[in-house]
């Protein structure tokens, strides 16, 4: 009875998944995506490791899905799924096989044995893989910067794409002043003579 | 049928439905989804194995790791996408891929 729970859970995370790639729609896929990563997050908790669980459901239901919803609105729902050049069937087979080996060369790996909890989370992340911390601050900071980058050069854009348009009747419109304005020194000038 | 077979079977699964997303998908949004569907699998197949092994310490720290890099990928993959959208006015990769001149 104890795996009730997770056979539930796991359905519903493939459900949600199969749901999430084959939706017509972007903003579904996003909110399909959420759902796999909430139910996966609570396996997690469920499985004992706390912390993950707590990081997987902040960032992956969290923020991922944010930013997918942000990517959508600049971009716009019209964007549907074009067909796929690969045939479905021979797609199926292939993922059927790979999956297949996955769980052929895995679960006959090892019976269960009783789970040590020997060294907590912390303990191992900051002893004994500090570099691993130090890899994700790089990491953070590469992606804000890539962020930055990328929003910066969107804006450039599109003001060079409005610079030329813009200057063109501005130009115009200047000449034409500037003609008027010859005009009535002409008609000033030949009063003056006359 | 023990727990560790329901989990690997999980793992399979998850990672089967995102391989068949990641080969009949051309929408590059799309894509970073199915990027995020086989990380979940991966995450979840690490701390299971950190469960089995004896040391979850070990995998929670990888698993960590994992959707830190994975959140950066997601990150600056889709800001690559707006900025095809906006310069090509398309998200089709054989399309962006032919518009090269």
């Amino acid at each position: 009875m104890e795996i009730v729970p997770y056979v539930l859970l796991s359905l519903g995370a493939v459900f949600c998944a199969y749901k999430a790639v084959r939706s017509p729609r972007l903003l579904a896929s996003a909110l399909y995506l959420a759902v796999v990563s909430a139910l996966v997050s609570v396996m997690l908790f469920l499985l004992g490791a706390t912390e993950v669980a707590v990081i997987e459901l902040s960032v992956g239901a969290g923020l991922v899905t944010v930013l997918l919803v942000y990517a959508l609105s600049m971009v716009g729902e019209d964007t549907q799924d074009p067909p796929s050049y690969i045939p479905k069937p021979l797609a199926f087979v292939l993922v059927v096989v790979a999956a297949g080996l996955v769980g052929w060369m895995t679960l006959p790996m090892l019976p269960l044995p009783q789970a040590t909890r020997d060294l907590l989370l912390v303990d191992v992340l900051w002893k004994q893989r500090a570099l691993d911390v130090w890899i994700q601050i790089a990491l953070i900071f590469s992606g804000v910067l890539g962020i930055l980058g990328l929003l910066t050069e969107s804006q450039t854009v599109t003001e060079d794409e409005i610079e030329p348009e813009a200057l063109e009747p501005v130009s115009a419109v200047i000449a034409h002043q500037e003609a008027g304005w010859r005009k009535a020194e002409a008609a000033s000038e030949a009063e003056v003579r006359s | 049928m023990t727990l560790f077979n329901v989990l690997i079977v999980t793992v399979a699964c998850l990672l089967g439905v995102g391989l068949y997303g990641l080969l009949i998908t051309r929408n590059l949004i799309k894509i970073v989804v199915v990027l995020q569907l086989l990380v979940k699998s991966v995450v979840l197949a690490f701390v299971v194995a950190g469960k089995v092994s004896g040391h979850p310490g070990i995998g929670e720290s990888v698993a960590a790791t994992i959707i830190v890099a994975d959140t950066i990928v997601a990150v600056v993959a889709l800001a690559l996408a707006v900025q095809v959208r906006i310069r090509f006015g398309t998200l089709d990769i054989p399309k962006i891929s032919s518009l090269r001149g």
